[in-house]
């Protein structure tokens, strides 16, 4: 199939940059979207032109490295799926298609469509850990978990780290990655010792990021390749109201 | 040169507790003095990282990601042994390293494979305690499930996501130790070269990968991360970034390179579609827990798997596997479903692939239990494929997925270069000729949380005096002028063919004369092929844009520059090991019924290769494989 490409090209993190189109004349329906982009750069390279930069790696929906926002969606227009998952089928013959990077004040943009997500690594040392050393585990089966809680921590567990829930975000609001976090830990046992410091320390984070407010449209849930859901935004207001509470009376 | 693999003496299940009492020791006031530099933030690389940092060792750790928590063993999908023996069933830590050895087809040391066997229980404890959500029972006590292989359930498993959330685990350890300031993280950073000063490893050169920086760092121990090389085939269940790089450029300063030629081609995976593949995606080997492989009995069969019927069909692995059925080891699961495709009977388009059938698994336990079990797996394979495997069969055939070879190292995980460290899948040890399925992430764990700690202390404990290492002498010089030389050369060639179309001429005659069966002329005629391409790569490639800036196309071709002369050393490998182990299939080395057949004569030993300059092939070194607790014999799934 043919398809029409418009792309955001920009050189590095101070150039303005702009939209630039581009003509792909044979498209296997059967490529994934990121193969697509393979074959663009191929022909880019063939005329002498700088190929896109894009962020990917493993191509199987779980590293979270892709960060395209497609016909104004983060990865694209299918549910629950990463930009490397998703394959041409889903595009119409003749259509134009828009390519940006994910968006964000917290997530500058370093070259075409890669971005800098260092933010949420950030975030994630703040406080997304059990302080457990290597060799002072207990037995594993000495923590029995119920397996209702195990779940649930688990779907939160799912978490790629992509920024989908930024991108899609009016407010470039990250609060669905940190709930995901924070709730995996308040779910299970192990993570109780510690769950009010890491819950203030990860949203005082958030907040010094630049990273904006929740004001619960569900743009996050709907755009999340895991599926994530706004629960866990839920649990992270109660998990934040009542620490804040705890510290202050102490 | 004599190889010594330092395995201590004493009894097999004493050797490992007798060398943590005895082995020197580095004190923690000394340890703040010692700087150490891990490449690679997997499995292997972010645990020993973090355990290095909690012991107090000044720990720098880089990555070609933009996160830590993207590299590929994020990717593993199936689960982590552990003879933890809940289940009753006979498990214990003999039993894992039996079956470990046996499973490797006798080409790995039992020393390094019985302490993997030890450590594998702490890994569990380790991982619960950092969170990492495991399957649970309604008990609230952790569940398991059974692997190729063996015959006990000894999985642990977090649905089809476990190497994603043992890495997770790993990540947040990580990021604990970066807080604390223990750990220095450097992330799109892709080391480029080591830097050997006085025989022993002093540092690396990275680069930048947003600004094209070339940077110096320095470290009284390099501990290489870096996970496996099997992208040389172009197509393969690797990420797109996986190459082999920081371990060939140790390779060329001076450190063996053990069993290049030991692949492992898993079973299942999704069969190639097209020209503009970029990758191949694994099905998880936990599906032959419940899939059913099998293809028509007869040839050039086109009809649909619902109308081709039952008598029909030939359940070919339970046919000539009756007591491990679905569940034999991976390479010979895979050398089947190659010989029912070669023998006329393979399915879908090309032929080239099998079925892998759930229908008699979701009669007897219903899609809702088949969904809980495997549920993010169908879900991906009807998104690559665009079709129900709840409905219809999985296409699957095989792909290259893992490398058991590696870097040499002794039972320290130390090369032959001192302080030069390698863990995880760039090591060569654990696996022999033949990885266990849910064996990856043991290694790599146990490597970096339980290992690598102890057998470090012994090396650094003689640096202590040695005060800062520093980046201005002449070997950084020296190794930073070779990293620039080989830009610039990359970069002036300016030739007319992309990167790409030379990884995948190589991938292809890897795949063609390297892969699932090999034989002495194809691989004389790889050699051959592999030098050409080398020829014109380096003599016509074309990389578009600066050095100086965030350049994809530059850093591949760093990656299959180094990719191309792997390869080539990959085939002597193959060609000299004239018999047929594990992985490594010569199909001049056959039993009657089509068997691996093993000469342990003559080649029960580990293939070290020695660098010996710029086209000149390598030279070999052997290190003898010792049996002491185990009795060699033809290896038997039937």
């Amino acid at each position: 199939m043919k398809l029409t490409l418009k792309i955001w090209r920009q050189k590095n993190k101070s150039d303005k940059g702009g939209f630039e189109t581009y003509q792909l004349n044979n498209v296997d329906t059967h490529a994934s979207f990121l193969e697509m982009m393979d074959v663009l750069n191929e022909q880019l390279i063939e005329e002498n032109k700088i190929p896109v930069a894009f962020d990917h790696d493993c191509r199987e929906g779980i590293c979270g490295a892709c960060s395209m926002v497609i016909n104004g969606r983060p990865h694209g227009p299918l549910k629950g799926t990463t930009t490397c998952q998703l394959h041409m089928r889903h595009f119409n013959d003749g259509e134009t298609v828009t390519i940006e990077p994910f968006r964000a004040n917290a997530f500058p943009v370093l070259k075409d469509l890669v971005v800098d997500r260092t933010s949420f690594e950030r975030i994630q040392q703040a406080g997304g850990y059990i302080s457990i050393g290597t060799g002072s585990a207990p037995e594993a089966n000495n923590i029995p978990v119920n397996k209702v809680d195990a779940d649930k921590a688990f779907d939160a567990a799912q978490c790629i780290g992509c920024g989908a829930c930024v991108a899609a975000c009016k407010n470039g609001s990250a609060m669905l990655f940190v709930g995901a976090k924070v709730s995996q830990y308040a779910l299970l046992p192990q993570g109780h010792p510690e769950r009010m410091e890491r819950v203030l320390n990860m949203v005082a984070q958030m907040d010094e990021e630049g990273f904006g407010g929740c004001t619960n449209t569900g743009a996050c849930e709907a755009e999340c390749p895991k599926e994530i859901s706004v629960a866990n935004i839920m649990r992270l207001n109660r998990e934040y109201i009542s620490a804040k509470l705890s510290v202050e009376r102490e | 040169m004599a190889l010594d693999s330092k395995i201590p003496s004493g009894p097999l299940d004493k050797k490992w507790s007798q060398y943590k009492s005895s082995v020197k020791l580095v004190n923690p006031a000394n340890k703040k003095k010692i700087d150490i530099i891990v490449i690679g933030t997997g499995l292997a690389g972010a645990s020993a990282a973090a355990s290095l940092g909690e012991l107090g060792y000044k720990v720098k750790v880089f990555c070609f990601q933009d996160s830590a928590r993207r590299a590929h063993s994020i990717a593993a999908q199936g689960g982590i042994n552990a003879a933890k023996n809940y289940r009753n069933d006979g498990d214990s830590v003999y039993r894992l390293f039996y079956d470990t050895i046996k499973g490797g087809d006798y080409r790995s040391r039992e020393g390094n494979v019985h302490r993997l066997a030890e450590v594998s229980v702490n890994i569990i404890d380790q991982c619960v305690a950092q969170g990492v959500p495991f399957a649970r029972e309604y008990s609230g006590l952790l569940d398991n499930r059974s692997f190729g292989g063996v015959q006990v359930s000894r999985t642990f498993y977090a649905r089809g996501q476990t190497g994603q959330q043992l890495l997770l685990g790993a990540y947040s350890a990580l990021n604990r130790q970066v807080k604390e300031k223990a750990v220095e993280l450097f992330t799109r950073h892709e080391m480029v070269e080591v830097v050997i000063e006085n025989g022993k490893a002093r540092g690396v050169i990275v680069r930048d990968l947003v600004t094209g920086e070339i940077q110096r760092h320095a470290a009284h121990a390099v501990v290489l991360a870096t996970g496996g090389y099997g992208n040389v085939f172009f197509l393969s269940t690797n990420a797109m970034g996986c190459n082999t790089t920081a371990i060939w450029k140790a390779h060329k300063k001076g450190a063996f390179f053990g069993n290049p030629c030991f692949t492992q081609i898993h079973p299942t995976c999704i069969p190639v579609h097209g020209e503009y593949q970029s990758k191949l995606t694994l099905m998880s080997e936990s599906l032959r827990n419940d899939g059913r492989v099998w293809v028509s009995k007869s040839k050039g069969d086109k009809r649909k798997p619902q109308d081709i019927p039952e008598e029909e069909r030939d359940y070919y692995l339970e046919r000539k596997y009756p007591s491990f059925g679905n569940l034999v080891p991976r390479d010979i699961a895979s050398r089947a479903a190659k010989e029912a495709c070669d023998d006329g009977r393979g399915v879908g388009e090309s032929g080239m692939a099998v079925y892998l059938d759930f229908a008699d698994a979701i009669k007897k336990y219903g899609k809702d239990t088949i969904s809980s079990r495997y549920g993010n797996l169908f879900e991906m394979y009807d998104k690559i494929t665009g079709e129900d495997p709840y409905k219809t069969p999985m296409m699957i055939y095989p792909a290259v997925h893992y490398t058991m070879g590696g870097l040499w190292v002794d039972y320290n995980l130390m090369t032959n270069v001192p302080g030069m460290y390698a863990t995880g899948e760039c090591n060569f040890s654990d696996h022999g000729a033949n990885r266990l399925g849910a064996s990856a992430l043991m290694q790599g764990l146990a490597d970096g949380y339980f290992v690598l700690p102890y057998t470090i202390g012994d090396y650094l404990s003689g640096e202590i005096l040695t005060g800062k290492i520093k980046t201005d002498s002449a070997a950084f010089d020296e190794a930073e002028k070779n990293v620039r030389a080989q830009i610039d050369k990359l970069m002036s060639v300016k030739g007319t063919k992309s990167v790409d179309f030379y990884h995948r001429k190589l991938g292809k005659v890897m795949w063609d004369k390297c892969g699932m069966a090999r034989n002495a002329k194809g691989l004389t005629e790889a050699i051959e092929e592999i030098k050409k391409i080398r020829t014109e790569f380096w003599s016509d490639v074309k990389i578009p844009g600066t050095a100086n800036e965030l350049n994809p196309e530059l850093e591949k071709a760093i990656r299959v520059a180094d990719f191309i002369e792997l390869g080539e050393l990959m085939c002597r490998d193959a060609l000299h090991r004239e018999e047929s182990c594990g992985g490594h299939f010569r199909s001049e080395f056959q039993t009657p019924d089509g068997e691996a057949l093993r000469n342990d004569d003559q080649f029960a030993y580990v293939g070290a290769w020695e660098y010996k300059g710029e086209n000149q092939p390598q030279e070999l070194h052997k290190e003898e494989l010792v049996f002491e607790s185990v009795h060699l014999t033809q290896r038997s799934y039937k």
